[in-house]
């Protein structure tokens, strides 16, 4: 039986995986990547607990995040399509018009 | 009849709404027919209720009638209702009256004036005003008639509103009023909390039932009166509020008739013989008002000694003559009051109506010394223009010498300065006399003094404006022999005995026969003295007045310059107050304090904003910085 803090002890370097990647990368691809990876980190950690606890209602939250994560994939995605046919790149910091 | 009685205000109020609402798509005919229409109805209306009345047995009045509860709010409780009785019959039937002649009138006077249906919309509101005022059971009522006469007044005053002396003129008469009616709504309350009710039946029976020991020299029942007295002092222009009675002659001259001279401003007297029995049980009160009586009536008159314009010589008149009616109320003789308000209703109405006619025919000319001579060319306007005259100088046989002998009586007897009260109302049957035949031998008497290139055709006026000239005429004449003298027949005068009644005041005092006949030819000899002083300063010896006014030259321009009430009033309360206003209230409140914390709001918000919208970079990455940030925070809290 593998103790508790290993499943969070991994969902915590995931995490801070995908939050590092977030800030270091340029690519928007990276970046929606990045954002998919903190989202399954803290899955990791609902079923973590889940299973710990005996209890079945983190396993289910962890269901409807996976759904919201494919909705929120394709949205991106098609934006990332969008913004690349308007600016000809996917740098994110060559995107900064909705400012001051 | 009198079950109709609440169609009497409401016809002129029905006429009102259809010319107001429709008398764009009206012809001029309609709206008159209307508007004439509709105060003839009432008149009928009022005739036959008078008339049922004066057959019922003097128990069964006053008959009151109440439709309906109006406020009910704790103990207070006002009802909705009218009453008849031989005070308010009367001035029903002066209103209807008098307002059904000037209303048949006007179609004619005005019928060139774009704004034809909105005077007749206006005219018919202020009877349904003025009525509502008249026939109230209660004072809360006889305020609304009140305030709705004040407003009719305004609007009617500043008619041509593009002109801006009758702008200035409305709104001047209306703010003067506003001081008035304070002073009645203070009295309504003051009543209210006396007497737990504003119903007349109640607040009398309740007055009369005060033991002597309340009443006193100064007491609550003073105050009231004496308020109620403030408001009559402003609807009924009297010292100091008279002033804009004169400035009202800016308005069509129908309405100077109607409103300025035979109707609205008797309101003041009705609400004083209304509340009579208030009144006789506050004597001080009395004093006030017949001394404020006095006191005007010689002051007006003395300014209408000079006056060259024909509506202002009338204004002073009428502001004169209302002090009369004041001063007979004040000596207790209330139905002397009122019976001068009745034949002051039937000549004055005659007199404005005939300087209309004037006017009309002299193409707006309104100055008497450009005229002289119109007696020729408008027979008829002088005929019954000379018939108002002989009535308001007092000549005996015409209506105003009883109204005026009567009062003059009761000024004799009043129990406080009764020889000084009657030596003034004396001295203003003189000047009343001398001023109105002034008017008169400058205006109709003599050769022309304009020349045709000022008038291009002088003209007699039309029927429907010659006619209730007769038919006032003919009043001016008779309506004096309801109130023959008592010296004369040897009983009281049957107005007094008919008014008593309704006023249910103390019986008038009478002297000797010989006393009355005495005092009826001082008042007699005061009138005739004035008519040939007027004949010789302006008919004989033309150059007289010149050099009178130019020996008393300091009297004389205080007199044409009106004693400098106005400028006296401007200089203590317009000034201040506009001062005030421009330095104060608008420059420091409004500008400095409340303009400053809006825009301060205002500025700051932009600044810090200014500083903040620095963060809204664009970039991506500082938006989740902040996110990360936020988390941590959060985090933070609950971790603590």
């Amino acid at each position: 039986m593998i103790p508790i803090s290993w499943y969070l002890i991994l969902g915590a370097a995931l995490f801070l995986l995908g939050m590092l990647g977030f800030f270091l990368k340029r690519n928007i691809i990276a970046l929606l990547l990045s954002v998919e990876i903190m989202l399954n980190a803290v899955n990791l950690t609902f079923v973590a607990f889940s299973s710990h606890n005996g209890q079945i209602n983190g396993q289910i939250f962890v269901f409807f995040v996976l759904v919201v994560a494919a909705a929120e994939a394709a949205v991106g995605l098609a934006l990332v399509i969008a913004m690349f046919r308007n600016r000809e790149t996917l740098n994110v910091d060559r995107s900064n018009l909705l400012k001051w | 009849m009198v079950n109709l009685l609440w169609l009497i205000p409401l016809l002129p109020l029905l006429g009102a709404i259809i010319n107001g609402a429709l008398g764009k798509r009206l012809s001029r005919g309609t709206i008159g027919a209307i508007a004439s229409g509709s105060v003839a109805l009432s008149f009928a209306i009022s005739l036959g209720a008078f008339l049922q009345m004066l057959r019922m047995p003097d128990e069964s009045l006053p008959i009151v009638q109440s439709y309906f509860t109006w406020i009910e709010a704790g103990s207070f409780h006002a009802t909705c209702g009218f009453m008849l009785d031989h005070l308010s019959g009367l001035m029903t039937l002066i209103v209807t009256g008098v307002g059904f002649l000037i209303h048949v009138y006007s179609t004619a006077y005005m019928q060139d004036d774009p704004g034809f249906y909105r005077f007749f919309a206006y005219l018919n509101l202020f009877m349904f005003s003025m009525l509502m005022l008249v026939l109230a059971n209660n004072y809360l009522l006889m305020f609304v008639g009140w305030e709705g006469v004040g407003l009719c007044s305004y609007l009617l005053i500043g008619f041509w509103f593009k002109k801006q002396s009758a702008a200035d003129a409305g709104k001047k008469a209306f703010i003067v009023n506003r001081v008035g009616d304070f002073g009645f709504i203070l009295a309504a309350m003051l009543i209210f909390w006396t007497f737990k009710s504003v119903d007349y039946v109640q607040v009398f029976a309740a007055a009369t039932a005060m033991p002597a020991e309340q009443l006193g020299v100064v007491g609550t029942l003073t105050g009231i009166c004496l308020l109620m007295f403030v408001g009559a002092t402003g609807k009924s222009a009297q010292i100091p509020l008279y002033v804009w009675l004169p400035d009202a002659m800016e308005g069509p001259t129908p309405v100077s008739a109607l409103i300025h001279a035979a109707t609205m401003v008797t309101a003041g007297v009705y609400m004083v013989a209304r509340s009579a029995v208030l009144f006789d049980r506050a004597p001080g009160a009395l004093l006030v008002v017949a001394c404020i009586g006095a006191g005007t009536a010689l002051i007006a008159a003395s300014i209408a000694l000079v006056q060259t314009d024909i509506k202002k010589v009338l204004a002073y008149s009428t502001v004169s003559q209302l002090g009369y009616m004041f001063l007979a109320c004040g000596a207790g003789a209330y139905a002397a009051g009122v019976f001068h308000l009745m034949t002051h209703a039937f000549f004055k109405a005659l007199l404005f109506l005939g300087a209309g006619s004037v006017i009309h025919g002299m193409g707006g000319i309104q100055d008497i010394t450009k005229m002289g001579g119109l007696r020729k060319e408008m027979p008829w306007t002088f005929r019954t223009f000379l018939i108002g005259t002989l009535a308001i100088a007092g000549i005996p046989g015409f209506a105003g010498f009883f109204s005026k002998d009567l009062i003059l009586s009761a000024a004799w007897h009043s129990p406080h300065y009764g020889r000084i009260l009657w030596s003034v109302g004396l001295a203003v049957a003189g000047m009343t006399s001398f001023y109105m035949f002034r008017l008169l031998i400058l205006t109709f008497a003599g050769r022309p003094r304009y020349t045709h290139h000022d008038v291009h055709h002088v003209h007699e006026s039309p029927a429907p404006m010659l006619i209730p000239l007769v038919l006032l005429a003919i009043f001016s004449l008779l309506a004096g022999y309801v109130g023959i003298p008592a010296a004369i027949t040897g009983s009281h005068e049957p107005i007094a005995d008919f008014l008593r009644s309704g006023t249910s005041a103390a019986e008038a005092e009478h002297g000797s026969v010989a006393l009355e006949w005495a005092l009826m030819l001082a008042s007699v000899a005061a009138a005739v003295l004035g008519l040939a002083l007027a004949y010789v300063f302006y008919v004989r010896r033309p150059e007289l007045p010149a050099r009178v006014s130019s020996s008393a030259s300091a009297l004389y321009s205080i007199l044409t310059n009106k004693y400098y009430v106005d400028e006296i009033y401007s200089a203590i309360f317009v000034l201040p107050i506009v001062v005030a206003s421009r330095q104060f209230l608008w420059q420091l409140i409004d500008v400095a304090i409340i303009d400053g914390i809006v825009n301060g709001i205002g500025k700051t918000v932009r600044s810090m904003a200014d500083g903040l919208r620095h963060m809204q970079t664009g970039y991506v990455r500082t938006y989740a910085g902040w996110i990360l940030f936020g988390g941590i925070v959060v985090v933070a809290w609950f971790l603590r």
